[in-house]
């Protein structure tokens, strides 16, 4: 006989989730995968603990391989302490299990050629951001563009994701179109869809927007739907932001 | 220089076929040669509506796949010479659109006609995109009410990125016509206020149409709008409309405006 026992939540806290991007190496294997892993074992061997550590996404675009095989390279990659945090570019039926996930939308961060010599020690190696690897110098993208301005009303349907900072939008944001900023979102316009302001754990960030109509504000991963908002806020000009664990709103002048 | 036009809303049922046929009618009617393509594969209607149903012999399908000539599928209009309608096929789904299929056909039609106005099944998917792929303007037809605004607000955000016009980095031509306009019902709070339509899209205004009996009895009648009484107000409006496309200036009226001065003059004194 079974029995089945009502659970009651008596803690209501809502889970927080949050996004966050890191940056990963990618390493694409190559047909015939032996011919491929003694080049990484020589790699390896130049450059010691150069994998140690390190999340490695593996990047299986264009190749011809059966579940069988890709267990097989997962395993060939753990004897050498390779990580492998998730794979790209790979069909849904390849992948067991017990195999890590499927990853998409990743972006590209220039190649990276790991130092010959001297070898790294396997704690620096694992300290050192990737970029600082590059000999030459380089312009880092990611801190050039740390807002965006959108200068088109976004559409139900469109969604604005901008991880790295701030968005300004000059004009609306349709019900059923999002907003995700790194940083503070600021609407010059009417707000009638979603706004996910500080995604990547940034509790100071704040959205302003022109006219509140909103279908869902969010701020550090903490959310208001329109049901708990002032309904004096209604309509009308709105910084928002964080305190503590509470969403706040005050009318701007 | 031919002009490729998309009638598209998104939401069903808010009038694109008979806005087609109405503004097809209305642009033949100022003698430029004028081709109306229906691309609701499966479900046709724009053969209905220009009442040549019992005239289809070919139809788009049959051209995209090269079983017909563009111009044995091409059905000249009985009571407007410079009128021509391509219609869809009925036992076909929209899987058999190609986007070359269709790419060929807009090209042909392009060198004979002066203006080809594309009437687009309802959704986002693979017939509405591809409607829509190869204009030069956009007709967004909406009703005053919010689930139309919301699904044309979507339209207007695919019509920036999945037509070839975006893909060249160029900006397509969009314009909003209101269809089925109830001043009475807008007065009493019913139904969105044009201004609350025109903030929410935030493109040009075409046209308001009336909503009338005038509308629903051309189309049973199988007529356009336009061409079965041209002195009823949603003919008179679309002709406005079709003379705004072809770039002429017309004062905008907005349906009921002079009712709703009377009304106020009536209540005043009654007060």
């Amino acid at each position: 006989m079974t029995k089945t026992i009502a659970k009651t939540l008596t803690d209501t806290r809502p889970i927080r989730l949050k996004g966050r991007s890191f940056l990963a190496l990618v390493l694409s294997p190559e047909l015939p995968f032996t011919n491929w892993l003694e080049r990484l074992d020589d790699l390896a061997a130049r450059s010691t603990g150069f994998f140690l550590g390190r999340p490695i996404v593996l990047d299986l675009e264009g190749l011809d391989i059966t579940q069988a095989d890709l267990k097989e390279l997962l395993g060939e990659l753990g004897e050498r302490g390779v990580r492998v945090m998730g794979l790209e570019g790979a069909r849904g039926s390849l992948i067991g299990a017990n195999m890590p996930p499927l990853m998409k939308g990743g972006r590209p961060a220039g190649d990276i050629e790991p130092e010959p010599n001297p070898a790294p020690t396997a704690e620096a190696a694992a300290a050192a951001p990737a970029q600082e690897k590059k000999p030459e110098p380089r312009v880092e993208p990611q801190r050039q563009a740390s807002s965006i301005v959108i200068t088109e009303p976004v559409r139900s349907g469109q969604s604005i994701i901008f991880p790295e900072g701030d968005v300004t939008i000059l004009g609306s944001v349709a019900s059923g179109a999002e907003i995700v900023a790194g940083g503070s979102i600021h609407i010059y316009g009417t707000l009638r869809g979603r706004a996910l302001a500080g995604s990547v754990g940034n509790a100071s960030a704040r959205i302003f927007c022109r006219k509140l109509e909103a279908e869902l504000l969010a701020i550090d991963g903490l959310y208001k739907m329109p049901d708990d908002m002032d309904p004096n806020h209604r309509g009308q000009p709105v910084v928002v932001w964080l305190e503590g664990d509470t969403i706040k709103a005050e009318k701007l002048a | 220089m031919a002009k490729v036009i998309v009638v598209t809303s998104g939401k069903g049922g808010v009038g694109k076929t008979t806005s087609t046929a109405a503004l097809g009618a209305a642009l033949a009617q100022r003698g430029e040669k004028t081709v109306v393509v229906d691309f609701d594969v499966g479900l046709r209607n724009l053969d209905l509506v220009m009442g040549a149903e019992r005239r289809v012999v070919y139809d788009l399908i049959n051209v995209v796949q090269g079983d017909a000539k563009l111009n044995q599928a091409l059905i000249r209009d009985k009571r407007l010479e410079t009128l021509h309608l391509l219609p869809a096929s009925q036992t076909r789904d929209k899987d058999n659109l190609t986007a070359e299929g269709v790419e060929m056909v807009i090209d042909e039609l392009r060198k004979s006609f002066d203006w080809i106005i594309c009437d687009s099944p309802a959704g986002i998917e693979r017939g509405a995109t591809l409607a829509m792929r190869h204009a030069d303007t956009a007709v967004v037809v909406t009703n005053p009410e919010v689930s139309s605004v919301r699904d044309s607000d979507r339209i207007i955000g695919l019509l920036d990125a999945k037509t070839k016009k975006a893909e060249n980095g160029e900006r397509m031509e969009k314009h909003l016509l209101l269809t089925r306009y109830d001043p009475n019902r807008a007065e009493r709070g019913d139904m969105l206020k044009v201004d609350d339509v025109l903030e929410i899209l935030s493109i040009p205004l075409l046209g308001i149409i009336p909503e009338s009996m005038d509308v629903l009895r051309a189309s049973n009648l199988g007529a356009p709008v336009t061409l079965n009484d041209a002195a009823c107000a949603p003919a008179l409006a679309y002709r406005d409309a079709a003379r705004r496309l072809a770039g002429e200036q017309v004062p905008m009226t907005i349906p009921g405006e002079r009712r709703g001065f009377m009304n106020k003059l009536f209540g005043r004194r009654a007060a």
